[in-house]
């Protein structure tokens, strides 16, 4: 199968005043057609930077330095690199919300407070409506605003026709987010990306928010890119795992592997880390040393190596790549390199 | 009051007997009292001595209305919060004037939820920790020094970073900066307030690991105000479970999560996202909202939502019982029906 879109060593930094902040620096993964995809790493792993270059949504001082991201359109036979498209070009324009679209971790800061959440949802689909029409024919609002009331019910917003109207701060949380979901799906995306969707909002209505998502994954078939830092939440959600650390990919794999067999030494720390609803209780949780260094002071070689228990000496020297663990898992780590590599 | 038995003869170091804080809606220019939003509606718990409590809720449940009320920080509208003093006496903090209140604040500290906002900027740590002590009356800044060194040693910072400001550290030591500032004037009881859940999963172990051996060294009674289960499951002995401004179950954590007499604590549970893979299930997803505090259903507050529900629970609230030994639940069809 052909990848939906392909992230090939993607590089991303911000020039502050105190420095250059390398935020992605060298990421490289595929998300394949109808997949869900788990991306998760702790603050500053570059996970949500990678996102908005997906998005083409980098802003001053940021800038995507190098890399691809190829992305197959619906209707192209070749891929598109996102890297070299200009941003506020009509072809990024097209692409962003028409066939990438981003559900956010705050639906009370994306909703504008000042328009109802239907006129905004309905603004999308006159954007993108030739999704909605064949023969290119422009949508008339009316016929937007059904399709909204449509959507409004598909993500289980009761008495749709009446919330249509409503404006975002008189929305609970959950209806918010669900809102948001709606709007995300207005204009039938290839591929969604959920930046930590649930992480504002209480437990029960994330268990529901949860079993939303992967109803419409299900019905709509659409590849979702699911950015989360709660284990949890990828174990229940995602098939195959992306671990992030410091702008870099330490492992991917299926879901199972990556929980069940995890191979590079981070993604085993993160795992142990985690209290559980079964261990034991009131003892010492095994924790990862050492805090997160700052992003102007990035360690050389594996970003990974001061905090690691396996560190070596060459792990100091050197960045390890992404090599073949098993079937279809990967890991950047010299405990899985055969032979030594040319630093 | 039926205030639960705490199994131990020694008087509990904290006791809340009816506690309510309501805030009036207004409206008008006259600022007429139109409802009162009931955040926190008849709550009854006690903390022995060096234990930990767990207060656990989805946001607007009371919680935090709850442990503010405990350190005074807002005023309760009725009922008593008994506290045994380090001298013995026992006192009504609900009742005490400001000015008779201001000796016992050293014996009852906080830790807050955001490590970002809750220190000041412009402070180097030791003002921002040394400032409990100075308001405590230990005026001479070298004996202040020496007591924050000895309190940054405590919580795994170097004494050296005193003389540094906030700005410089990380989420993870800044709470650690936010326990000590807490730890100083040595309290016996300490208020937390989502101490973790701001914090990144590495940093977050490594925080817990601090609070219960700091726990064991000093002797520190806990409330840990949380809403994240696994992290309440991992500390606390004893978890009271709150829904709408009410408790509605209390009991030992090996009971709670063996085998919880509510069906709200059970759909909590059941919400939690299991780290596992192959755990993978959507039953029992409780649907709808949680209703206002302002204007409750009748019955059972959670009768709503519930699907045990029967006519009896539309009708008739039920009273917190105790339904095993120590185990308290505000159910009618606990005991009937496993949930």
């Amino acid at each position: 199968m052909t990848p939906l879109l392909s992230v090939r060593d993607l590089r991303v930094s911000f020039a502050l005043d105190e420095g250059l902040v390398r935020a992605v620096d060298g990421t490289s993964f595929d998300v394949m057609p109808g997949q869900v995809l788990g991306v998760v790493g702790e603050s500053g792993c570059g996970k949500s930077v990678t996102m908005r270059a997906i998005l083409q949504l980098i802003e001053r001082p940021g800038r995507i330095t190098s890399g691809e991201i190829r992305f197959r359109r619906r209707d192209g036979d070749n891929a598109v690199d996102i890297a070299r498209l200009p941003p506020r070009g009509p072809e990024m324009r097209d692409i962003r919300g028409g066939e990438i679209a981003l559900i956010p971790q705050e639906p009370m800061a994306a909703f504008s407070p000042v328009h109802t959440v239907g006129d905004q949802v309905i603004e999308a689909i006159l954007l993108h409506g030739h999704r909605w029409q064949e023969g290119g024919r422009r949508l008339r609002r009316a016929e937007a605003r059904d399709i909204t009331v449509g959507l409004f019910r598909d993500v289980g917003i009761s008495m749709p026709e009446q919330r249509i109207d409503a404006f975002s701060w008189q929305l609970s949380g959950g209806l918010r987010q669900r809102a948001m979901i709606a709007m995300a799906l207005s204009c039938k995306p290839r591929l969604l990306i959920a930046d930590e969707p649930t992480t504002a909002i209480d437990v029960t209505t994330q268990a529901q928010v949860l079993a939303l998502l992967r109803d419409l994954q299900a019905r709509y078939n659409t590849a979702i890119i699911f950015i989360t830092h709660d284990l949890g939440v990828i174990a229940q959600m995602a098939s195959y795992v992306v671990v992030m650390y410091l702008g870099r990919v330490m492992e991917q794999g299926p879901v199972d592997d990556i929980f069940h067999n995890p191979r590079h030494p981070y993604t085993k720390a993160l795992l142990r880390s985690i209290p559980s609803l079964h261990g034991a209780t009131r003892v010492a949780l095994p924790v990862i040393s050492g805090a997160l260094p700052h992003p102007f002071n990035r360690p050389p070689g594996c970003p990974f190596h001061p905090r690691c228990p396996d560190a070596m000496a060459r792990c100091a020297a050197a960045i390890p790549s992404l090599q073949p663990v098993a079937a279809h898992q990967l890991a950047s780590c010299f405990l899985h390199h055969d032979q030594a590599e040319p630093a | 009051m039926n205030a639960p038995s705490t199994g131990t003869a020694a008087p509990p170091l904290l006791d809340v007997r009816g506690l309510q804080k309501y805030f009036p809606i207004t409206r008008g220019l006259r600022q007429r009292v139109v409802a009162q939003v009931r955040a926190v509606d008849g709550v009854d718990f006690t903390i022995s001595e060096g234990e930990t409590l767990g207060l656990v809720g989805e946001s607007g449940c009371g919680k935090t209305t709850a442990s503010r009320c405990i350190l005074r920080a807002i005023d309760p509208t009725g009922g008593a919060i008994v506290y045994r003093t380090r001298d013995g006496r026992t006192v009504d903090l609900a009742a005490l004037s400001p000015a008779a209140l201001r000796p016992l604040r050293a014996e009852i500290q906080m830790i807050f939820q955001d490590p970002f906002s809750s220190l000041n900027p412009r402070m180097t740590l030791l003002d921002n920790v040394g400032e409990p002590l100075l308001v405590n009356g230990m005026k001479n800044r070298r004996e202040r020094a020496e007591r924050v060194a000895e309190l940054l040693r405590l919580v795994g910072l170097r004494p050296e970073f005193m003389h540094r400001f906030p700005h410089a550290f990380s989420g993870g030591q800044r709470q650690r900066i936010g326990i000590a500032r807490a730890l100083a004037t040595s309290p016996r009881l300490v208020v937390a307030d989502e101490p973790v859940s701001a914090l990144d999963v590495s940093v977050q172990a490594q925080v817990l690991n601090l609070l219960l051996e700091l726990q064991s060294r000093l002797k520190l009674t806990f409330l840990f105000v949380a809403h994240d289960l696994s992290v309440v499951r991992h500390i606390c002995d004893r978890i009271a479970v709150m829904y709408v401004g009410q408790l509605v179950e209390l009991a030992p954590t090996d009971a709670i999560f063996g085998r919880p007499q509510h069906p709200y604590t059970a759909a909590l549970m059941r919400a939690v996202p299991v780290p596992d893979p192959r755990v993978r299930s959507s039953d029992g997803i409780l649907g709808g909202e949680v209703p206002s505090p302002a204007a409750p259903p009748s019955g059972c507050y959670f009768h709503p939502r519930c699907r045990h529900a029967q006519e009896r629970c539309r009708v008739e609230a039920p009273a917190l019982r105790e339904i095993a030994p120590d185990h308290m639940t505000r159910c009618h069809r606990a005991g009937e029906v496993a949930f």
